[in-house]
């Protein structure tokens, strides 16, 4: 498999480290049940057939996480974006 | 030495008459350039080349290529000797030297066929019915009988000599096959101008047309392959790579190739690889991989003589050969006249040309009579001869029978085109009846199938897909051309008969050959239930041996099929998976073997410890010195209580250049770090030092280290040597994913800094003359866990006021370039002070003497109140890993906990990974109460100390309990002490 890094070019995927899903956000700890949600966040994975955006560390490149969108039945990627830049506008949102 | 007695003289097209030496068994033989091993024994009339792995069966060459099931040999000898390869695949050198195998004593007497009279209990299952009962029998008796009697070749004993390669190309096109379609898309690609990567299995282009008597604009085929070839060659975007094996597809456009390099030299040459694994990357590819031609099932279908027809015209046409004396041809289809006329031209009498179809072309009747051979409509029953076939007997549609003496009875059972890559990625084969063959199902994005690997099997077909394909695959990429003008072919006739299974079979049928899987197999698998085709497989072994059934699949499925009276397409087939052909797991390892398994780290002052007689030990990647001895110490122990005295009373420096170093800056490095340590950071002081603890977020422990403050807003981070890119990894995805908004930057700088740990009463009056004297390290200035910037002549450097010794110690760093210089000034300066080196066993004794946990506590199931660190757990912010640390289980006060041990006879040794019993109980699982971690011999104390984690932990100081280790017979009392054994006070640190 071959990942475009938006800033390194397309690499093979043993350059990079999985996460995973990239739909998770890390719970409010002050909130009222934050133990179970946090139990979720970190214990709980879909497993989705079809587009999955999620999470890959360029660890052998230049370290950026990114947001990697795969389908998970074909291996197909269909979007690449460095994960900083999502997380901001996921923090624009709200 | 025997000539050639089956070598054509009049159609030879080898490259040049000079004979090559060979031997087979000890026998001396000849063959010429351009022979394969196997063409070369047929050329010697050696039809008798291997056993068969169930039942010992006499077999021969059956094919001429990489599909070949019988024809395995052990080749070379010694370290290089290697089993199971086929001879219709291993290129004729000067010198070759090969053997059969499978055999005992020889392979013309071999003993072991007595397996054969076995029959009944080797069928189908039998290792599932046979052996199930006693099953210890298995091991002592089963087993070792049955790897002797059944088995393949023999690998070397010795180390592989040999080196292999690991290698990545790019390409617009990847053409996998140089067969007429491969060829012709390989030229309109490469004139569009695309990077073109031509792969071919063979050590020659031309695929059939070098087996077959074909003519192209009016030209032998040979000659037209050349002349395209030229033209390739001449073309620099155009890249032909031959003795390569496309193994496998992956996802992205990814290829597994396998170069044979030197495979057709006696060795490989100085400073060549034997074989080169490729990682092929391709924008499209096109698959014309060709065709691999079916068997027919009849009685002793399996004896030498009876071989595939499109080999036997092989053999001839190309290697110049003749496969028998006297043939005859059994065949489903039109290729049939093809194989007739080659053998006639050749000089070899064609018997009969036997074809079941109804209604069999005018053409073949009419060849069969101009050139005397018999027509039969009808169908070969059984083949007569043991070593070698005598005869063959034919049965009529009109219900005669007729014998035919012969040698060789070629075969065709049609073709099943080559879509092995077309699948590797989940595309179903989807079965044609018309050409009776499985189709290429969905094949991987961006991949054409072209030629015979698509069921189009004649010559102008193959020519023209091949010529649209390549240039559609350019034009694609952004390329323009034009397509290349078809030559002019002969005619020919492609029809083809069903797959043809019933049989009026006498005798042994084989459907694989190379794991002697017969009818009655596929019959008793029937019976039995074993309906479904991925279960026929399992229970027969059907195409479960090294050739994967290329030969053998299609038959068992058209059996099936016939047996349970549903069409193939309702069998389906099973999945092909890479490698299409085995590749050697040392080409798969490449360089990657012993020490260079992966790659070595050495700090920079690595020769210096070697100098010093070190003895280094695996950390991770990287080599660190363990222990320094000196003559005439009696052992490691000796050397290590020698290295903790020093330092205890006098000074020793460390190499602690393996930790993990990560600079950090930014206006919130100090908020940063909040989140990501358990305690606080942003209050420590500008040049100080703290000690760190990090979770992950299920609440374990993940690291620890110290991070010093250099400026308001620049950190300098340390990790253990182990996890130094894990917590990189970790702190980037807190900074770029959970707080993007924090003004940080992180930089792993582990390589950059050389840092030493100088421990001991007397390190600050060694670095006191080491260091610049404008920087003042006195206690007052630089007091216990302080940080900051010195210089070392005029070098600028930093210091910290660490201690994991328990001692007056220190931390110096100068940029890696000047470690090994620094190492020398210090150990210069501790002169006076006696002050040796030491290595990671002193640093361990005094860290287990002083009760701080390392990798084996911090083992990723342990939490900060495990580890005796619970008041490092900050409550008055939120930091990764708090809310789940906080579960009600985690802090159960009961869990596995840090303890200190010493033996209550203070001789006794002590041994980590014994567990925890408690006194008077029963040593069972049930009992078990946690396990000694980390031990150490103090010096200081005289006695084996120990550190563990035992349930309750430092709540039962006092406590004596069993520490059990039935792995070293070991049983011994232990009590329950607080883990820290040495200066509790830590008075002496701050010094
Ligand atoms: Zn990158």
């Amino acid at each position: 498999m071959r990942i475009p890094c938006p800033s390194c070019g397309e690499r093979g995927h043993e350059e990079f480290a999985y996460l995973g899903d990239a739909s998770l956000v890390r719970p409010d700890p002050t909130a009222p049940d934050a133990e179970a949600r946090f139990a979720d966040y970190v214990y709980l994975r879909d497993n989705p057939a079809g587009a999955l955006r999620e999470l890959w560390y360029h660890a052998a490149g230049c370290h950026a996480w990114l947001v990697v969108t795969r389908d998970t039945r074909t291996h197909e990627i269909s979007g690449v974006e460095p994960a900083k830049a999502a997380a901001l506008r996921r923090q624009e949102a709200g | 030495m025997a000539e050639q007695p089956f070598r054509l003289k009049q159609t030879g097209r080898l490259g040049t008459e000079k004979p090559l030496a060979f031997t087979f068994d000890g026998k001396r033989y000849e063959g010429m350039a351009g022979d394969t091993l196997a063409s070369a024994l047929l050329a010697n009339g050696v039809q008798l080349v291997g056993r068969s792995f169930k039942y010992h069966r006499p077999r021969g060459i059956f094919s001429a290529g990489s599909e070949e099931p019988n024809a395995l040999v052990e080749l070379r000898s010694g370290a290089r000797r290697e089993p199971n390869t086929r001879a219709t695949m291993i290129e004729l050198y000067d010198g070759l030297d090969a053997r059969s195998q499978n055999r005992w004593p020889s392979l013309s007497l071999d003993l072991l066929a007595v397996n054969s009279l076995a029959a009944p209990i080797l069928s189908a299952g039998f290792y599932y019915k046979t052996f199930m009962w006693p099953s210890q029998f298995w091991e002592k008796v089963y087993e070792p009988l049955i790897r002797r009697a059944a088995g393949l070749g023999r690998a070397a004993q010795e180390a592989d000599p040999d080196h292999y390669e690991k290698a990545t190309a790019f390409c617009d096109v990847l053409v996998i096959g140089a067969g007429p379609a491969g060829l012709m898309a390989a030229l309109a690609a490469g004139r569009a101008g695309a990077r073109v990567i031509l792969a071919e299995e063979d050590f020659r282009l031309g695929g059939r047309l070098l087996g077959d008597r074909r003519r192209l604009d009016g030209q032998p085929s040979p000659q037209w392959v050349a002349q395209i070839e030229a033209e390739l060659d001449e073309m620099p975007n155009v890249r032909i790579m031959t003795r390569t094996t496309v193994f496998g597809a992956y996802d992205g456009g990814v290829y597994g190739a396998l170069e044979r390099v030197s495979d057709h030299l006696p060795e490989p040459l100085p400073f060549t690889p034997r074989q080169r694994l490729w990682h092929i990357i391709a924008r499209r590819t096109v698959l014309a991989a060709g065709a691999i031609e079916r068997p027919l099932l009849f009685g002793n279908n399996d004896r030498p003589g009876v071989m595939l027809a499109g080999a036997v015209r092989t053999y001839l046409n190309r290697h110049a050969v003749a496969p028998g004396g006297r043939a005859i041809v059994f065949a489903t289809n039109d290729d049939a006249a093809r194989t007739v006329a080659d053998l006639t031209a050749a000089g070899i009498a064609v018997v009969a040309l036997v074809d079941p179809r109804p209604r069999p072309p005018s053409s073949s009747i009419d060849l069969a009579d101009r050139v005397g051979a018999a027509f039969v409509t009808g169908i070969i029953s059984r083949a007569i001869g043991l070593r070698q076939v005598e005869a063959a007997v034919v049965e009529t549609d009109r219900g005669r029978t007729i014998v035919y003496d012969c040698d060789l009875i070629a075969v065709s059972g049609g073709w099943n085109p080559s879509i092995h890559l077309s699948t590797h990625l989940g595309g179903k084969p989807v079965w044609n009846e018309d050409r009776a063959a499985f189709l290429p199902g969905t094949p991987p994005p961006g991949t054409t199938v072209i030629g015979a690997a698509a069921g189009d099997f004649a010559l102008r077909d193959c020519l023209a897909e091949g010529a649209r394909a390549g240039l559609d695959a350019a034009e694609g990429e952004g390329f323009d051309g034009d397509e290349p003008a078809l030559p002019e072919v002969d005619p020919e006739g492609t029809g083809i008969g069903p797959l043809l299974t019933t049989t009026a079979a006498r005798g042994k049928t084989f459907v694989d050959l190379q794991n002697d899987v017969t009818v009655k197999d596929v019959e008793l698998a029937n019976r039995e239930g074993f309906h479904a085709v991925e279960h026929l497989k399992r229970y027969t072994t059907l195409g479960m041996a090294t050739d994967q059934g290329k030969t053998a699949n299609v038959l068992g499925l058209a059996l099936m099929a016939e047996l349970t009276g549903k069409p193939i397409a309702a069998i389906g087939t099973t999945t092909a998976r890479p490698p299409f052909t085995p590749v050697a797991i040392g080409a798969l390892a490449g360089h990657h073997r012993g020490r260079d398994f992966r790659p070595t780290r050495l700090t920079p002052s690595h020769d210096w410890a070697a100098r010093q007689g070190a003895v280094f030990v695996e950390a991770g990647q990287w080599l660190r010195a363990q222990y320094f001895p000196r003559p005439g110490e009696a052992d490691w122990l000796a050397t290590v209580n020698r290295e903790v005295n020093a330092v205890r009373t006098s000074v020793g420096v460390c190499d602690v250049s393996t930790l993990g170093k990560i600079d950090i800056q930014g206006a919130d490095a100090a908020t940063f770090l909040d989140r990501v340590y358990t305690n606080t950071f942003s209050t420590l002081p500008v040049g100080k030092a703290r000690y760190g603890l990090m979770l992950r977020e299920d609440g374990f422990v993940m690291d620890d280290g110290t991070t010093a403050r250099l400026a308001d807003d620049h950190f300098f981070m340390t990790t253990t040597t182990a996890n130094a890119a894990k917590v990189m990894q970790h702190l980037e995805f807190c900074h770029q994913w959970l707080w993007p908004e924090l003004d940080v930057a992180l930089v792993s700088v582990t390589e950059a800094w050389s840092q030493y740990a100088v421990s001991g009463p007397k390190s600050r009056d060694v670095l006191r003359t080491v260091i610049d004297p404008e920087h003042d390290i006195s206690d007052a200035a630089f007091p216990y866990m302080a940080a900051g910037a010195i210089s070392v002549g005029g070098i600028p450097g930093r210091l910290f006021r660490l201690s994991f010794s328990g001692e007056l110690a220190y931390e110096i760093a100068l940029p890696a370039s000047y470690g090994n210089a620094l190492i020398q000034a210090l150990m210069e300066a501790g002169a006076p002070f006696g002050i040796v080196p030491y290595g990671t066993e002193a640093l361990g004794v005094m860290r287990v003497e002083k009760g701080h946990v390392a990798g084996n506590e911090l083992n990723g199931t342990t939490t900060a109140h495990d580890l005796g660190l619970g008041r490092m757990v900050s409550a008055k912010k939120d930091f990764i890993g708090r809310t789940l640390a906080n579960r009600a289980a985690l802090i159960d006060t009961n869990r596995p906990r840090l303890a200190g041990f010493r033996p209550v006879d203070r001789t006794e040794r002590l041994r980590a990974g014994a567990h925890f019993i408690q006194l008077d109980t029963e040593a069972v699982a049930a009992n078990d109460q946690g396990y000694m971690t980390s031990v150490a011999f103090s010096p200081t104390l005289g006695h084996w100390i120990g550190l563990g984690l035992i349930s309750g932990g430092e709540k039962r100081i006092g406590e004596i309990v069993r520490a059990y280790d039935p792995v070293r017979n070991g049983d011994i009392a232990v009590e329950i002490v607080a883990p820290v054994f040495v200066d509790p006070e830590g008075v002496k640190l701050r010094g």
